[in-house]
């Protein structure tokens, strides 16, 4: 267990993890931790163990084909997914959902636009809507996560009180408030509202890992140099926070793509469907999931895929970090 | 121990009063809300003035907050106008709320019965094909989007199979309501076939609520196991020559369940944000389900009264989950 | 061993539940046939028929006095156990005689003789008589200020004032002459009257049991109203009765009234059960456990009927639009621009790709069921070149436009707002026309939106509510401060004013052709708005389910249907 002297506190189990992440900021240049070769950084010696770790390794190609996927999108898709090409095939009735047909191989939505095209351009905004809601989280835990750690006293225990009540909220929960408080939901209230539920992870972490650098070596002997103390925080102990971060923000980008879908499916995401997006797609296909599955199965398949391997790869990584699985 | 639950209570009860004003103005600051979802499409400027002003809507903020504030402290959170018209809000937290309890309560009994045997059997099988298979499935059950999920369940098992209802907490069956807990209610009044009804409508519903929870407690009792099968008094048991049963039962369960009921006990303040969802595919009438009809209707009156119930709820379970805690771990409570 | 243990608590615990699965069984006459799930059984079936019909309602009902409600699951509900003065002709929009055999309007048309029917009794053994009649019409008529600005809608709606109000209302008096005989005296004729009476709002209800409920005791609670004891206690006339709401689980019971003057229902239980999601609804349908639900997807209706469901479709009493307001964008003053834009309008593939099959392409502000429909008027023709060509006569090329449509919505006469706004905004873009894309959700500012004029063009429309035709254009364009803003157009006042006068006019014959010259010159000279399209909603009802008639006004009467045992 990890050293917490002030006793378990609301969302322990999740700080816990949080905590023993930011720890291994604080052993970065802490030579004898790491069992291979002294005076190697943990990371590098990561990075060796996790080269070979299959489980690894399967995250990081998921997470790398649905990169250049996102990234070539335009090249990629046959068609303009905004093209309402089959729009005559469609038929209320008899024909809401046009099947597939040469040129179409997966059909078309409910307006004649081109499923597979969608599909391919569709990673595009569901990676933007991953990023930025994360990156979001990030700034914005980074912020207070700095201010709480580096300056201590009445300021760390008002913003950390805050930051663990949000903690103990579910996440999807405190989306769904935010996004419900919308006056106009778009893309962006639905980046916002997934920010806001992610933002104390970061928050913790940062503060956690601030407060293992605060006493560490490098750190003293910084201060006893008379470095001022912004430089110390961005020079030194920022970067050391490195890992961790990057940790969490994998697993957090996995959450995020399926909070995102969850939202769209409680009518919270965004209405304007002219720019595809997989969340909004799947929550779109639930009218005609009876008789044409496939609409939803298709967006849903690459969510569950991007999602697994983000977690792969997080889950990982973790485990590579954790200075206890060594063995 | 005492002075730190009242301390957290007065905490919570500062945090709610907070949160109430947060929501109070934030709503009230929407466009459309009550007086649009009362109208509907046969609304005319006058008669959307009219009722604002009957409403009193047109009130300063500050006013209508602290008219709210003196309502709400005698208990009357106002009336529900969309998810059950006219009916007063905080009943409808009281009426929904053994739903949801019951269904967490499956949930969370599937993720234990099927998480902590498996958790603690990969561990022991470590880096075997059941290991990985296992570990992977559970990754699996917290990737696929709960809904999706719920929907598969439903559509195969409830349609096409018949083998369960599709939706709802029971049958038109006349039940005799004792605590609203349709299962308990069923088997203390011993009308066997209306438990067996409920139960039968919280099955599928608690399966899709428990994948998350099952994937958690499983991580955890296979990591947790992993380190205390790694801890050196093990290894002396076992260099001692018990047999592998006496050290599985005394040594290694026993401190590896630590941290597995912490989780088990967030795990249930968890199930509510799933619950939303689950409840929501099989139309079941829990605070899950409330919940996203009240925002569909802009029931601001329920969504307030909701959002700040689960908040309490959450502070008071984390509460039990810690004074648990403290009882239960010898090094917590020697400090 | 805590592992054993726990195998052992496990195999105990499968054990005695599937012991008490065995019990469960037995208990209880067991009508399920297994493989339908649970939803069938627990009622004792009788011969050759079930003796409950189940209807999958789509939300709760507001209240059971439908005075105070107005929306159509409450209806739904209310229709079953009250009736009015005058009732609907099954399928059609027409009304018929039900509490009142027969009505004679003086010349003038304000007074209004109604011949009641004899040995009427309400559920609770309260007569039906004059009296009751006048009692009801004066608690309709006195409500207290919180009832008058909300509840109260369809009352304020259709007789615009209250006692004591500032507005004059309609209603002026009733008089019970004799037990047979109810005399209705209005302030002013309206082609309305006495049509207005199929409303649901204007049931008639037992004045014991209005009077021992405290039936207009409406007081606002917070920002919703807290109803009197009446309201969960409704006592009328008709073929069912009430039998219990169970919140908890979401159902209403209603059971046959059994002293009912007319033809006993057929089925003697209906239970509706609330299933707030669609695709829910359908899959308890598929799977037996209710016997019908309303508004079926159009996407559907084909695999709904290929499993043997029968969907019933309505013929269409509603009418989408698209609404201008002048007042907005002043190009939208220019009638040369409105008409442009409507023939830019691809009508014809819209009703056939996006609404259901049945709908009409609109010629009018009207469907064709409505007493007043000009059937010589012709559809605006698709026509590119010409939009442009007006277009760049009335100097508005290139305008911008902005178009409004609302989110998380469907209506009856607009089942896909997205899609619709699709087809439409490419039509007008196609001509040259820029438009600025806005949408806001249902409840939550597009209806505020649109009443304040927020929006150049929009998306809306309107089911009616009886069959007149001051119910449709009346509704659109008598008031001052209407929608489509027509008063800060050169035609607004005048039309109100022709609005008002045909309104008046008493001779029915006169008056329909007077509707009739009215619909023209709105569509060929003041164009205020672009009537689209109608759509049929539908209704979809489960294999074995007979005796249920569609009705264009969402007026079907349960008493008729039966459920055979499938």
């Amino acid at each position: 267990m990890t050293d917490n002297p002030k006793g378990w506190k609301p969302g322990a189990r999740r700080k816990a993890k949080i905590d023993a992440l930011a720890q291994a900021a604080g052993q970065v240049q802490d030579a004898g931790t790491v069992a291979d070769t002294p005076g190697v950084s943990l990371i590098a010696s990561a990075w060796r163990r996790l080269r070979r770790d299959r489980v690894f390794l399967i995250g990081l190609t998921i997470t790398v084909l649905f990169l250049l996927v996102a990234l070539f999108a335009p090249l990629l898709a046959p068609h303009d997914p905004t093209a309402r090409l089959l729009l005559d095939k469609v038929r209320p009735q008899s024909n809401p959902i046009p099947g597939p047909e040469p040129g179409f191989p997966l059909g078309a939505d409910n307006v004649g636009r081109d499923l597979l095209s969608r599909l391919i351009v569709g990673s595009r905004q569901t990676l933007l809507v991953c990023v930025f809601a994360t990156l979001f989280s990030l700034i914005g835990g980074l912020i207070l996560g700095t201010l709480a750690g580096a300056f201590g006293g009445w300021i760390d225990s008002v913003v950390m009180r805050f930051v663990d009540i949000m903690l103990s909220i579910p996440s999807l929960l405190l989306a769904f408030s935010v996004a419900a408080m919308a006056a106009r939901p778009s893309q962006w209230t639905v980046i916002l509202a997934i920010s806001i539920a992610y933002l104390p992870i970061f928050a913790r972490l940062l503060r956690g890992s601030m407060l293992a650098q605060r006493h560490s070596d490098h750190v003293l002997a910084a201060r006893a140099l008379g470095v001022k103390q912004a430089p110390i925080i961005f020079r030194h102990m920022l970067p050391n926070s490195l890992g961790p971060v990057i940790v969490q923000a994998t697993l957090v980008l996995a959450t995020a793509v399926i909070d995102a879908a969850a939202l769209s499916f409680l009518g919270l995401g965004n209405p304007d469907d002219r720019q595809p997006e997989w969340g909004q797609m799947l929550g779109a296909a639930q009218k005609y999931i009876y008789d044409y599955p496939h609409l939803a199965f298709y967006p849903a398949a690459c969510i569950i895929l991007v999602a697994f391997g983000f977690t792969l790869m997080g889950e990982s990584l973790r485990e590579a970090l954790d200075p206890k699985s060594r063995r | 121990m005492l002075r730190f639950i009242v301390r957290r209570l007065l905490q919570m009860v500062g945090v709610l009063f907070v949160l109430s004003l947060l929501l109070f103005i934030w709503l009230r600051m929407l466009p459309g809300g009550t007086v649009s979802a009362i109208l509907g499409d046969r609304a005319t400027p006058e008669s959307r003035e009219r009722l604002t002003k009957a409403l009193g809507l047109d009130e300063p903020l500050y006013v209508q907050y602290w008219r709210y504030l003196k309502r709400a402290l005698t208990g009357n959170f106002g009336a529900s106008t969309g998810v059950v018209p006219g009916r007063d809000a905080f009943q409808i937290f009281i009426d929904r709320f053994p739903a949801t309890i019951e269904l967490s309560f499956f949930a969370i009994l599937i993720a234990i019965l099927l998480g902590i045997p498996l958790g603690y059997l990969a561990a022991r099988r470590r880096a075997s094909l059941f290991d990985n298979a296992s570990v992977i499935v559970s990754l699996i059950g917290v990737a696929v989007p709960v809904f999706f999920l719920a929907f598969l369940l439903k559509y195969f098992f409830a349609v096409k199979l018949g083998w369960l209802p599709v939706s709802g907490r029971q049958s038109n069956i006349d039940a005799t309501r004792v605590t609203n807990f349709f299962v308990l209610d069923g088997l203390m009044t011993r009308e066997w076939d209306a438990a067996w009804d409920a139960f039968k409508h919280l099955i599928l519903p608690a399966i899709t609520l428990s994948t998350i929870p099952f994937a958690v407690i499983f991580r955890i009792t296979r990591a947790s196991v992993l380190e205390v099968l790694d801890e050196d008094f093990v290894r002396t048991a076992e260099s001692k020559g018990l047999t592998n049963r006496i050290i599985r039962g005394r040594h290694v369960l026993r401190n590896a369940l630590l941290p597995v009921i912490t989780t088990v006990g967030l795990q249930v303040g968890g199930l509510l944000a799933g619950a939303i969802l689950t409840e929501s595919v099989f139309s079941f009438p829990g605070i899950g389900e409330a919940l996203a009809s009240a925002f569909s209707h802009r029931d601001y009156a329920v969504l307030q009264v909701l959002i700040m119930a689960s908040a309490a709820t959450f502070v008071i379970v984390n509460l039990i989950v810690d004074v648990l805690y403290a009882v239960v771990d010898p090094r917590v409570r020697t400090r | 061993m805590k592992l054993t243990r726990l195998r052992t608590t496990v195999v105990l615990t499968a054990a005695v539940s599937l012991g008490l699965a065995g019990c469960a069984q037995s208990d209880r006459e067991s009508t399920s046939s297994g493989t339908t799930g649970s939803g069938s059984s627990g009622t004792a079936a009788a011969e050759g028929g079930s003796d409950t019909f189940t209807f999958g309602a789509a939300g709760a009902p507001e209240v059971f006095d439908p005075y105070y409600a107005s929306d159509g699951e409450t209806f739904r509900i209310t229709r079953q156990i009250f009736q009015g003065l005058l009732g609907i002709k099954p399928g059609t929009a027409d009304a018929q005689p039900e509490l009142a055999e027969s009505w004679e309007p003086s010349d003038d048309g304000l007074t209004w003789t109604f011949k009641l029917r004899q040995g009427v009794k309400f559920t609770d053994g309260e007569a039906f008589n004059a009296a009751a009649v006048c009692y009801n019409f004066e608690r309709m008529f006195e409500q207290n200020e919180v009832a008058q600005a909300g509840p109260a809608e369809y009352w304020a709606y259709t007789m615009l004032g209250f006692k004591g109000g500032e507005t004059e209302s309609l209603y002026k008096s009733c008089e019970a002459k004799d037990d047979a005989t109810a005399v209705i005296t209005l302030n002013r004729y309206t082609s309305d009257f006495p049509v207005m009476l199929t409303l649901e709002s204007f049931s008639m209800q037992s004045p014991k049991a209005l009077k021992d409920g405290d039936a207009n005791n409406v007081q606002k609670e917070g920002e919703g109203f807290k109803y009197p004891a009446y309201a969960s206690a409704p006592v009328g006339t008709g073929p069912y009765k009430l039998e219990k709401y169970d919140e908890a689980n979401k159902t209403i019971t209603l059971v046959r009234h059994d002293d009912f003057w007319g033809e006993k229902a057929k089925t003697a239980k209906i239970v509706f059960k609330i299933i707030p999601d669609e695709s829910t609804r359908r899959q308890e349908l598929e799977a037996g456990s209710i016997n019908a639900y309303d508004l079926p997807n159009p996407a559907d209706w084909k695999g709904l009927e290929d499993a043997g469901n029968q969907v019933l479709v309505r013929p269409a009493f509603n009418i989408l639009y698209m609404g201008l307001n002048p007042e907005k964008n002043a190009k939208l003053q220019d009638v040369r621009v409105r008409k442009a834009l409507y023939m830019a309008l691809n009508r014809d593939q819209l009703v056939a790709t996006q609404l259901p099959e049945g709908a009409k392409v609109a010629t009018q502000f009207m469907p064709d069921t409505v007493a007043g429909y000009n059937t010589g008027l012709e559809a605006t023709k698709y026509d590119v070149e010409g939009a442009k060509a007006l277009l760049k006569e009335a100097g508005a090329e290139g305008m911008t436009l902005q178009f409004a449509y609302p989110s998380e919505v469907s209506r009856p006469y607009m089942p896909d707002p997205q899609k619709i706004w699709d087809a439409l905004s490419a039509d007008l873009e196609a001509i040259g026309v820029k438009v600025e894309a806005v949408t806001k959700p249902w409840n939550g500012g597009y209806l505020d939106g649109v009443d304040n004029g927020l929006f150049d063009a929009w998306l809306l429309g309107w089911t009616g509510d009886y069959n007149s035709a001051n119910n449709f254009i009346g509704t659109f364009f008598g008031a001052d401060s209407n929608d489509f803003h027509t008063w800060s157009t050169d035609f607004g006042k005048t039309l109100s004013k022709e609005l008002d006068e045909t309104n008046g006019i008493v001779d029915e014959g006169e008056r329909t052709t007077a509707y009739e010259a009215l619909n023209q010159k709105i569509m060929e000279d003041y164009l205020p708005g672009l009537p689209i399209s109608h759509s049929p909603p539908a209704l979809v009802v489960g294999k074995g389910v007979e005796g249920l008639t569609a009705s264009p006004l969402t007026a079907e009467m349960f008493d008729t249907v039966t459920v055979s045992k499938s």
